[in-house]
């Protein structure tokens, strides 16, 4: 089997050409060259011309290296000597341990079949209230963090993953810098969950390629333990990192870009890796929470706008904090309609009246004369601001909503929430006056 | 016969080069054997003694030299008893059978038949021998669920048939031999209950094509109200992510007032098809009294799936949208997102190194969703009776932005634009249709000049929210002051509808009538209101009872007492009508 090729007939990019026969599309190969041994992967067949990606990149290789066909396509060990373990983009380990090469199996796999997927029915509890009570997160879920460069994503990413209940953390770093890497195996190690983690990570410093093999690890492996019955969250840090790879890719190969330079097909490229997210009918489950760091704070740009289309909502951190609008869980209404009955009725009149505040703040900005009624959206936004939004308060769903009402009982007259007469009967806290909204 | 053979010679992404020998034919399917595996493929370009077609499955594996099988069909569908309530691939592969048989996963290569061969089905006959038959004539039914399902000539038997001899009532599968037919020549033929049509070729077995003019009722206000669609009609529903286009199809699909829906999940998330094939055998149609399920057929490709079968699934679609339409039933087809499908061809084209147009779209996109638009309808058919076929689309635009050119396509061909906006949305204003932005050319369930009466304050107010954000409320005189106001009423308690609530989620025609002539007992009347505060105050108190009315049930003390509350509220600042407002009420009546 595994003939030898020792001559490279282009090196184009990333891409090297060889002749050769019998190769199947996908499969891997070892490139040998004086700067060490590099795995590649068939991305083109043309008649007797076999077109390699190379995981190290092509910088070095002479047309003379030689090329060793491996016959299986990209594949990753899977067992439970995986925890605690972390690994390159191409699969190798970073941390000075083994190298495993027990139960091989294949990445990027098949998709689900829809038919075998359950509905979400579990939240997942963060102590956050813009995501518990405004955007709660739901098991299965697959959802991005957008942010610009700058936001504590990453830190928010680690409180999430701590503090939510699941049987085994996988990383997927990609692009991330060294000091996020440690960062992350730190959080991770102080909360106590590095023996129930799993870390596929490619450094800013590692060769494009091996960026774009890190989610398919992760994931592959995530799925294994899942379909053993095991709930398992994936993080994804940072995605935008991903389809830049992707982009450069597919115009060394001169593919005709679509948007701004990104292939046509970037869409279905990061769906076939978001919608690994799942919730086996009978086994366990993926939960997948990602970063997208939007170029030029710009949710229109290919990357966030793609990504949008695909998960199941965002959380939009700006400013150090989850704002209400751009952020979304979608998933939200199958799990808020069993907290308390007044959760999605809080959830949609706050953010309403959050809504005007903005507004007012607009009209206040450009210096128009403030009525009573903008007085007191003001001193709501206010405590809206304070009290929900600040990224400091960790309290219980319940304790928000609590708290939701009570800010409500102190800016408004029950009439001007917009809430139902019956709720407010039993929630409009009893005996709170509304204090005299402050003069602008 | 020529022999035909051919063999793989590269592989890019999801296209294969093929060398062949022999005659290949344009959209042919072909089998790629691949690793003891068959996959599907069809024929999307034909070049001297090479051919390139796009395969169904994950290419992975696929190694020059691969031999390939010619099927000489084009891609078909199986039409007969047993499509509805199924759920299907993009390729009418069963879903719930595959996961049967292998489990958690869709491997390539299974193919499995869309209609099952073990279920017997009770056929009544209805022509006799010596009947004159044309394609699409009814021979024979059987009752599929609460559905008379017609058997019909297979709509590719040109010409005029004499039916030689037909079975007698009683139990046959799908596949029996149910009637021979001759044609003037003496062929003969062998009916069965079920036959295949080529998908990407419309059905055209009908006597004329009329105007679509009868409402399609979907229970959502602001739809059938303003912006209404027509049995057989066309609409689309651009708009950014998560700005509802899902959620408002999925709302539509419960509550249509059709026979049939057909919801085409297309590149887009497998867990929101979940939700329905899971959802719909609970739910109850008010209209059947029978499972939801048993009126939905699900063609599900979605965004993992292979891209290929994504652009086949539309077509898988509207092929069995059309099959029901034959038989005189209303058929709604929800194809979400036609945005994915456009990449599907657009990722295709990339391959095939077509010269690009706008956004690397292939030239010819617009002429492709202008015919599958096209494929709506109501026709009336050669028994006499009307079947129609609604067409509703998503489109996911690049950046939310509408300028582009899946969008711009579509607007060019539909009769409706249900336009959603960002803005709404982030203002949890759903449904998120905005009520500026949007048309509609058919006829709806109300007076059209009295919609366009109502229409008129939500403009105005707007232009006196502009204003305002210029001269500042002080600088606003009170009269503009309630127009403001007005609109925002009208959008908060009418336009505005929650889905997720049991009662205001569907709304009957009839109680939208008496919700709009209250709406518009306020919109037109002039108010007794001091001044500003006392005007945002009085709305609002009215706005509250409003939305107590939108949860409450008819026949509940609710809806008794909110409705109380708003007469004596309205009453309270003896409105006076204008002769324009009175005339407009009266209409109503
Ligand atoms: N009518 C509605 N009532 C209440 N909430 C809604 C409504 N429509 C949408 N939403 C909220 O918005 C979310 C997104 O809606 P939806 O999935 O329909 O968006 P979409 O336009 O289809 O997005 P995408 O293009 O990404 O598929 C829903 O999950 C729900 O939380
Ligand atoms: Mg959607």
């Amino acid at each position: 089997m595994n003939k030898l090729y020792s001559h490279i007939e282009s090196i184009v990019g990333n891409v090297i050409s060889v002749r050769a026969e019998g190769v199947a599309y996908g499969e891997l190969a070892e490139v040998t060259s004086r700067y060490g041994v590099s795995l590649a992967e068939t991305i083109r067949l043309d008649k007797e011309l076999v077109y390699l990606q190379v995981f190290a990149g092509s910088r070095g290789i002479s047309t003379g290296d030689e090329v060793r066909f491996l016959g299986h396509p990209m594949q990753v060990s899977f067992s439970d000597n995986l925890l605690g373990r972390i690994f390159d983009g191409a699969g190798s380990p970073r941390d000075g341990g083994p190298g495993l090469t027990d139960n091989l199996i294949a990445i990027g796999g098949p998709s689900v079949n829809p038919y075998k997927r359950i509905i979400p029915r579990e939240m997942i509890r963060t102590g956050i209230p813009m995501i518990d009570l405004f955007n709660t997160l739901v098991k299965s879920q697959k959802l991005p963090i957008f942010s610009v460069s700058g936001e504590p994503y990453n830190q928010l990413l680690a409180r999430i993953a701590m503090q939510a209940e699941v049987d085994l953390i996988i990383l997927g770093g990609m692009g991330l810098k060294y000091d996020d890497y440690l960062f992350f195996k730190d959080s991770l190690e102080e909360g106590g969950s590095l023996a129930k983690t799993i870390m596929f990570v490619h450094t800013a410093a590692d060769p494009v390629v091996e960026c774009l093999q890190v989610p398919d690890l992760a994931l592959a492996v995530a799925e294994r333990f899942a379909l053993k019955g095991r709930n398992v969250l994936v993080l994804l840090t940072d995605m935008t990192n991903f389809a830049d790879a992707l982009k450069e890719i597919s115009i060394t190969q001169e593919q005709v870009p679509s948007n701004r330079g990104y292939p046509g097909d970037l869409y279905s490229q990061l769906a076939s890796r978001y919608e690994k997210a799942v919730d086996f009918d009978g086994a366990g489950s993926i939960t997948t929470l990602a970063v997208t760091t939007m170029p030029g704070d710009d949710v229109t740009h290919p990357i966030p706008d793609n990504t949008g289309y695909i998960t199941e909502g965002q959380f939009y951190l700006h400013g150090g904090r989850i704002e209400p609008f751009g952020s979304l869980s979608r998933l939200k209404q199958l799990v808020n309609g069993k907290t308390r009955e007044d959760h999605r009725a809080i959830m949609d009149g706050m953010i309403k009246l959050f809504s005007s505040y903005r507004d007012t703040l607009e009209k206040k900005s450009m210096g128009f004369q403030m009525s009573a009624w903008d007085r007191k959206l003001l001193k709501y936004g206010e405590l809206f601001e304070s009290k929900m939004m600040d990224l400091s308060v960790n309290i219980s769903l319940e304790k928000a909503l609590d708290e939701g009402w009570k800010i409500l009982a102190s800016c408004f007259e029950p009439r001007e929430t917009g809430l139902r007469s019956e709720l407010i009967q039993k929630f409009w806290p009893k005996g709170m006056v509304q204090t005299e909204a402050a003069a602008g | 016969m020529s022999q035909k053979s051919g063999r793989v010679v590269a592989v890019n992404g999801n296209m294969v080069s093929i060398g062949f020998q022999g005659n290949v034919a344009m959209n042919e399917v072909v089998y790629v054997l691949s690793k003891g595996k068959r996959l599907k493929s069809e024929i999307i370009r034909v070049k001297g003694s090479e051919a390139q077609a796009q395969v169904y499955e994950i290419t992975k594996g696929i190694r020059i030299g691969d031999e390939v099988e010619f099927s000489e069909e084009m891609l078909s569908v199986e039409l007969g008893p047993g499509l509805l309530g199924q759920i299907y691939d993009g390729l009418q592969n069963p879903l719930p059978e595959i996961a049967e048989q292998k489990g958690f996963f869709l491997e390539s290569g299974v193919y499995l038949r869309a209609l099952s061969r073990s279920k017997r089905w009770s056929f009544s006959p209805q022509a006799k021998p010596g009947d004159i038959l044309r394609r699409g004539d009814c021979i024979g039914s059987v009752p599929e669920l609460h559905f008379t399902h017609k058997i019909m000539l297979p709509f590719d038997f040109f010409g005029e048939w004499t039916l030689a001899d037909i079975v007698p009532a009683g139990e046959y599968g799908v596949e029996d031999a149910i009637a021979h037919v001759r044609d003037q020549r003496g062929v003969e033929r062998e009916l069965r209950m079920m036959f295949s049509w080529p998908v990407k070729r419309a059905v055209d077995c009908y006597v004329e094509r009329l105007k679509p003019k009868q409402p399609m009722v979907t229970k959502t206000r602001i739809i059938d109200t303003f912006f209404p669609v027509a049995k057989g009609g066309t609409y689309c529903i651009p708009g950014p992510f998560g700005a509802g286009k899902t959620v408002l199809q999925q709302v539509t699909s419960r509550n249509a007032d059709v026979d049939i829906v057909i919801l085409a999940a297309c590149g887009e998330r497998a867990g929101e098809v979940v939700e329905t094939l899971k959802e719909f055998p609970q739910i109850s149609d008010p209209r059947t009294g029978r499972s939801l399920m048993e009126r939905t057929i699900i063609i599900c490709n979605t965004s993992s799936m292979p891209v290929a079968s994504r652009e086949a699934s539309v077509y898988t679609a509207v092929t069995i949208a059309e099959y029901y339409r034959q038989m005189g039933l209303d058929v709604l087809l929800l194809a979400d997102s036609t945005s994915r499908w456009a990449q599907a061809m657009r990722e295709m084209s990339g391959r095939l190194e077509e010269i690009p147009g706008e956004e690397a779209f292939p030239a010819y996109l617009e002429s492709v969703i202008a015919a599958f638009y096209e494929r709506a309808g109501i026709v009336r058919l050669a028994d006499g009776s009307y079947g129609s076929v609604t067409i509703g689309g998503t489109v996911s635009p690049a950046g939310g932005n509408f300028e582009e050119p899946v969008t711009q396509a579509t607007l060019k061909v539909v009769g409706a634009f249900h336009g959603l906006s960002r803005e709404r949305s982030d203002a949890r204003k759903y449904p998120a249709i905005h009520p500026l932005d949007s048309w509609s050319k058919y006829p709806g369930i109300m007076p059209k000049e009295v919609v366009a009466y109502a229409h008129s304050f939500l403009e105005r107010s707007s232009e006196v929210e502009a204003m305002m954000k210029v001269v500042g409320e002080e600088g606003t005189s009170l009269e503009d002051y309630i127009l403001y106001l007005k609109g925002e009423f009208l959008d908060a308690v009418y336009l505005q509808q929650n889905s997720f609530d049991p009662v205001d989620a569907s709304v009957s025609p009839e109680r939208q009538k008496t919700m709009f002539h209250l709406v518009l007992e306020i919109l037109g009347a002039d108010l007794a209101l001091k001044d500003k505060d006392d005007a945002r105050g009085w709305f609002y108190e009215l706005r509250q009872s409003f939305l107590d009315l939108n949860g409450a049930a008819e026949d509940g003390d609710l809806y008794q007492s909110s409705l109380k509350t708003i007469r004596e509220t309205l009453a309270a600042r003896n409105p006076r009508y204008g002769s324009e407002a009175k005339n407009m009420l009266l209409r109503l009546e």
